[in-house]
């Protein structure tokens, strides 16, 4: 059994391929050469940004060293800087925009692949891609006159009814943590739904089939082999989301209400680590507020950095485990 | 009139009679299929209108050139063809008495399991948990009777002795022949009334394919087994019946031996003598 193999003519001298000659050659080499020289320059600006934060940063990292990063005091007039208000704002601000968006992203990146119609499928896919477009200093605005009176409103029932945790104390500002948790999830939630989309999109019919000849519901099907199918690149796009809530600027600078405190409550105003730099680098006096800045620059970029080896370390295990 | 449909307990006597099927079963009829017709919405009909009955704990082959629907009509059988986009399907399916389209789509398919063309081990599941799965989905929580029916699950499909001692590795590190059979015990371990296997051999190799078949005359003591094949030699092997199908329409179902000896259509005839197809 099996197909005779396919007969191939032997080479004659004129029907024969045609041999690159000495000039095509030299265009391949040459084409390889640039194609290498673009890609090390990726990692080349990738060194010299940080070689530059490093050294435009050296006068806080000598005067204060590494207490720089748990100092609490912010105060330029007295040349006083610490950068744990600025770390614990982005902490809590993108752990509460991963808190919010990563269940409803995925659970909308499900709704899409799995139970929507196909219009309505298509219709709301582009929705989604569409709300991923929009600049940020727009949300921003929409967060400065929708959400952060909405939330002003929300947050004393909020403190009535769940009062007892410190989370959910304190005066009604509408500008802080809360406000600008918000508005960031609405930020990465297109990228998680989007990205999540599309790693469901590629579970392979037959294994859906074969969940469903079983006899399992669509929940079961869901949970027994999309989503363990999906994980790897649903993990993905959480981190890619976590670092977009991390570095995220514009928006979040107009609802925080930069203050440099830190509060157990979610309900006070705070700061993060781009809103004090896109804030305050323009009218930084001193080279000590500068140079501190500059620092804070340095950390955010180191975090990103960690936070993204982080993410491949577990990509790497949860593709290894299945 | 067809003694069969007067035994057969899931004819309603009201419904105007449907056109009777082309041959009468010996034995106690599971699945009684009449003018069943599926395809598309927007598309061509794949089944105009099919009517056979499906004998209780007998292998059932289906047979017929690509396209003719063969997959189709066993894909309504467990309401999976539906199941896909812009599909439907109409006319009476029934099993034990009751319509299948009166049954909870879920509760049909763990009386009628399924095995697919490409074996489909969920790959992120290992080896005793593929098996497993039908089970956790019924709620069986007991971890002891789990286990038992796992074994017993994979002796029945021939597998046991070659997975045993890695029951714990992944199913998608098996050989292709090994992932058929470890899908064909996952679908026993419900222990499904009929079960229903779409070109179950067709990605395996001789060998892999004649242990498949083996297994298949054991199992069918238990359960009814409807099975789609392109390969006539499979199906004169181990159906006791076949039909022949072509573009969406039964052409012919009767005795195994009798359809590829004497066949009574002249189509079924060329077919089988490999005249076309």
């Amino acid at each position: 059994m099996g197909c005779a193999a396919p007969v191939i003519p032997p080479p004659t001298g004129r029907g024969r391929a045609r041999v690159p000659g000495p000039r095509e050659r030299a265009g391949d080499a040459f084409f390889r050469r640039a194609l290498a020289v673009a890609a090390s320059l990726i990692l080349l600006v990738a060194l010299a940004l940080a070689w530059q934060l490093a050294s435009a940063s050296r006068q806080t990292w000598t005067s204060l060293g590494p207490a720089f990063l748990w100092r609490t005091g912010w105060n330029p007039v007295d040349d006083s800087f610490g950068a744990l208000p600025f770390l614990y704002g982005t902490a809590v601000t993108s752990a509460l925009a991963m808190l919010i968006a990563l269940p409803l992203g995925v659970g909308s990146a499900i709704f899409l692949t799995e139970l929507a119609p196909r219009r309505a499928a298509q219709a709301l896919s582009f929705a989604v891609e569409l709300l991923a477009a929009v600049p940020s200093v727009i949300l921003g605005l929409m967060g400065v006159f929708l959400l952060v009176p909405a939330v002003r409103a929300v947050e004393p029932p909020l403190s009535r009814a769940l009062g007892f945790l410190p989370l959910f104390r304190g005066a009604p500002y509408g500008v802080g943590l809360l406000s600008a948790g918000l508005i960031l999830a609405v930020m990465i939630l297109p990228y998680i739904t989007a990205i999540s989309r599309e790693v469901l999109l590629t579970v392979p019919r037959p294994l859906k089939e074969g969940m469903h000849a079983l006899g399992a519901t669509r929940w079961e099907v869901v949970r027994g082999v999309c989503l363990p199918y999906a994980r790897t690149g649903i993990a993905g796009a959480a981190f890619l989301a976590l670092g977009r809530a991390l570095g995220e600027t514009m928006a979040v600078t107009m609802v925080i209400g930069n203050a440099p405190t830190i509060s157990a409550s979610l309900f006070s105003p705070a700061y993060t680590m781009s809103a004090v730099i896109a804030n305050e680098l323009a009218e930084a006096a001193g080279d000590a507020h500068l140079s501190a800045l500059i620092a804070v620059g340095l950390t955010l970029f180191a975090l990103t950095v960690v936070i993204n080896g982080l993410a491949r370390l577990l990509i790497y295990r949860l593709e290894n485990r299945s | 009139m067809n003694p069969i449909m007067n035994q057969d307990p899931a004819a309603p006597s009201s419904t105007p009679a449907p056109a009777p099927p082309p041959r009468a079963a010996a034995k106690p009829v599971a699945l009684s299929v009449r003018d069943l017709r599926a395809g598309y919405a927007g598309g061509a009909a794949v089944l105009k209108g099919v009517s056979l009955d499906i004998s209780e704990r007998r292998v059932t082959a289906i047979i017929g050139p690509s396209g003719c629907g063969k997959s189709t009509l066993i894909r309504c059988l467990n309401r999976l063809h539906e199941a896909l986009p812009g599909a439907f399907c109409d006319g009476q399916i029934m099993l034990g008495g009751r319509s299948v389209l009166d049954w909870d789509p879920v509760l049909l398919r763990r009386e009628v399991g399924m095995v697919f063309q490409r074996p489909n081990p969920f790959p992120t599941m290992n080896i005793f948990d593929n098996v497993a799965a039908g089970l956790t989905l019924n709620g069986e929580r007991d971890r002891a009777k789990i286990a038992e029916r796992v074994e017993s699950s994979l002796r029945r499909a021939a597998l046991w002795d070659e997975v045993k001692d890695k029951l714990k590795s992944p199913g998608t590190g098996l050989s292709g022949g090994q992932q058929q059979r470890l899908c064909i015990a996952r679908a026993l371990a419900v222990e499904p009334r009929v079960l229903l296997m779409d070109e179950p051999c067709s990605a395996l190799d001789p060998v892999a394919t004649a242990r498949i078949e083996e297994l298949l005359l054991e199992i069918k003591e238990t359960l009814t087994v409807v099975i789609v094949t392109h390969n006539m030699q499979q199906a004169a092997r181990v159906s006791e019946y076949t039909a022949f199908m072509l573009s969406g329409e039964l052409v012919e179902f009767g005795p195994t031996q009798g359809l590829f000896t004497k066949p009574a259509d002249k189509r079924t005839e060329d077919y089988v003598t490999g005249r076309f197809g």
